[in-house]
């Protein structure tokens, strides 16, 4: 696997790498950083949505509370991403910050801002489908936490 | 990506094994289909690992099979068949893909390469117009729950019901459009609701639709029974499956999967294999769900028809029947089915995972649609759009060796980004028009993405599996105009 694109994405706790999308034969992958496991699960949404979309065209015009739950912390990561494509998917909503509220093991609580997706305004670079459990890594280092996520596209 | 050093032992000229020996835990050997020089390339990522992980789950009988047109998935990889005993094995959504019945239709006409160039753009605008594509595309016809729950259940027929297509689509369309022990009790709300909206629609990524042109018969007998009789003769491909609504589906599943997994003491090399036993109910729960979800595609792929058809109708001034718009096949290339199979001389039912693979039935077996029955079950492999397409046939030797199953595509050999990346600064449009090849797409980036450097030569794919015998060429076809999603 190799490294294509390296995003700077200039975040909200000053010019820190927030994530990075790496090339996967049939579909794509991201992986996201954090200082703590709420600013990973925050970046991991980012990476989805600057997949979707330019994350900087989305204006946070409304915010979304959602809840969600699982087995454990590898498969809430897919699970929280999951809902968010399926937003996209029936609610055509784009999101570009994330709130994490709280986080367990086995369940999160976030508020999403964004707004409806507009044809006119947003550029729509490629359809995500499903946050996948192939290859899922989620680490902690001295550095903070990193995950890395396949989705298909 | 490093390469891959594990030990394949040459068969023949297209079949190489990777020994039960090779990985503690496997219950049965590897079987890669593919030329030397294709091994190399398929060498060049983990993909024969995965093909040998599949081999490690419970019940599975045969070999792990790899057509040659595999590359890397998750879990499985894409291009795999694994049949499993419905005794003691198991069913793994991901065994199946995301993708639920993603498949090929195939529709003929008699109209003629010299009819149809000068009018190919009006035709490619019609199409766009009539047929729904690209991301976020939604259906022109509106699905109520009601209706939703009809359609998981009817498939095809659904919309031939509703006036979209004849029954004549259903005798030749695999299973007749219509897998059974769909089970809408499975499905989830959200499933449901990514479904409805996008009924009848295209979808985006490698999806497409192509105006083809014959460019060469190999067999002019079993041609002939398919209607394809000259060559310069149009022919129209459908490439979609089941959209958002098939992935919601295995999302769902392979959730409850996991837990599965744990509770029947399962030992899996990779995650995304999550599965449950067969006769569990979590194998049956996601037999019932998956089985709506194939018929959803079927559902999908029989609106489109009827929508190019009424498409070319509208350009050429005459009825679909009089441009002799027929259906040639339908087949599914993302599906798990439960079938009877002949292993050591003793029947077995087994059930078959194929995940980027074509059901190949030979002549004479009971579920070759009666005007096949004498030269077998069409097999339809699209290539990658500046290329071609083939139309081949399942054998006797794809039932005993292959589970009945063959190739599906050309097979992805770029990533998405490389071949951006590799297209950066070309007008891929351009470049097919000055091939001959009209195009339009919702997406001009994704259209890089599915440039043909991107993947195998599908001509080679097809040479493997026709040699090795599990499917016999027909005839090839190159594209004319292509609306991808």
């Amino acid at each position: 696997m190799e490294i294509s694109l390296l995003f700077l994405y200039n975040g909200f706790r000053g010019m820190k790498k927030a994530f990075e999308v790496i090339d996967h034969t049939a579909d794509v992958g991201i992986i996201a950083y954090g200082t703590d496991i709420e600013e990973l699960f925050s970046n991991a949404a980012l990476a989805l949505f600057s997949l979707i979309t330019e994350p900087e065209s989305v204006e946070r015009k409304f915010h979304l509370d959602l809840e969600v739950s699982s087995e454990d912390i590898d498969s809430l990561l897919i699970e929280w991403l999951n809902e968010l494509i399926y937003l996209f998917d029936v609610k055509h909503i784009l999101f570009n910050h994330f709130d994490i509220k709280s986080l367990t093991h086995n369940g999160l609580k976030a508020t999403c801002y964004g707004e409806d997706f507009d044809p006119m305004k947003h550029k729509i670079k490629a359809g995500v489908k499903a946050a996948t459990y192939h290859m899922l890594k989620l680490d902690k280092s001295d550095d903070g936490f990193k995950a890395q996520v396949i989705l298909d596209i | 990506m490093a390469r891959w050093q594990g030990q394949l032992i040459k068969i023949d000229d297209y079949r190489w094994k990777i020994p039960e020996s090779y990985k503690t835990g496997m219950r049965v050997p590897g079987l890669i289909y593919a030329s030397k020089e294709m091994l190399e390339s398929i060498c060049g990522e983990q993909t024969p690992e995965q093909v040998a992980n599949v081999a490690f789950l419970p019940g599975i009988v045969g070999y792990s099979f790899a057509m040659p047109d595999i590359h890397w998935g998750y879990g499985f990889p894409i291009g795999g068949v694994a049949a499993m005993d419905i005794k003691d094995g198991v069913i793994s959504p991901g065994g199946v893909g995301y993708d639920i019945n993603c498949g090929v239709r195939l529709l003929r006409t008699s109209l003629s390469e010299a009819e149809v160039r000068p009018r190919i753009n009006e035709l490619i605008n019609a199409l766009f117009h009539n047929v729904p594509s690209g991301l976020g595309s939604e259906g022109k016809i509106k699905v109520s729950q009601k209706e939703m729950n009809q359609l998981m259940v009817e498939g095809a027929r659904w919309a031939v019901k509703r006036g979209l297509g004849s029954e004549e689509d259903l005798d030749v369309t695999e299973e007749g459009g219509c897998l059974s022990g769909a089970d809408p009790s499975k499905i989830s709300d959200k499933a449901a609701k990514r479904g409805m909206p996008q009924a009848g629609t295209l979808g985006s990524g490698n999806h497409f639709l192509e105006i083809q042109v014959v460019k060469e018969i190999f067999d002019s007998h079993i041609a002939s029974i398919m209607g394809i009789t000259e060559i310069g003769q149009i022919l129209v491909l459908i490439h979609t499956g089941s959209r958002g609504f098939g992935h919601q589906v295995c999302t769902d599943h392979l959730r409850v999967m996991e837990g599965a997994v744990s509770k029947y003491g399962i030992k899996l090399p990779d995650r995304q294999l999550a599965c449950a036993p067969i006769e569990s109910s979590e194998g049956q729960d996601y037999l019932g769900a998956m089985a709506c979800a194939a018929n959803y595609a079927w559902a999908n792929r029989q609106c489109i028809a009827h929508w190019v058809r009424e498409s070319f109708s509208k350009i050429f001034g005459k009825s679909p029947e009089k441009l002799g718009m027929r259906q040639v096949y339908d087949v599914a290339h993302n599906i798990a089915k439960i079938e009877e199979h002949t292993i050591d001389g003793h029947k077995l039912k087994v059930c078959v995972h194929r995940k980027g693979a074509t059901r190949a039935f030979p002549a004479g077996h009971k579920d070759t649609p009666t005007c096949y029955k004498e030269v077998g079950q069409p097999v339809l492999v699209p290539g990658d759009m500046g290329r071609c397409s083939f139309v081949a046939v399942g054998t006797q030797k794809a039932m005993t060796e292959s589970f009945g199953s063959t190739c599906h595509g050309a097979g992805r050999m770029l990533s998405r980004g490389a071949a951006r990346r590799s297209m950066q600064g070309r007008d891929v449009v351009r470049e097919l028009e000055n091939r001959g090849i009209t195009i339009k797409t919702g997406s001009l980036s994704s259209l890089a993405e599915e440039a043909s450097q991107a993947y195998k030569d599908v001509t080679e794919v097809i040479d493997v599996v026709h040699h090795a015998g599990i499917s016999r060429k027909v005839a090839m076809a190159i594209p004319m105009g292509v609306i991808k999603g």
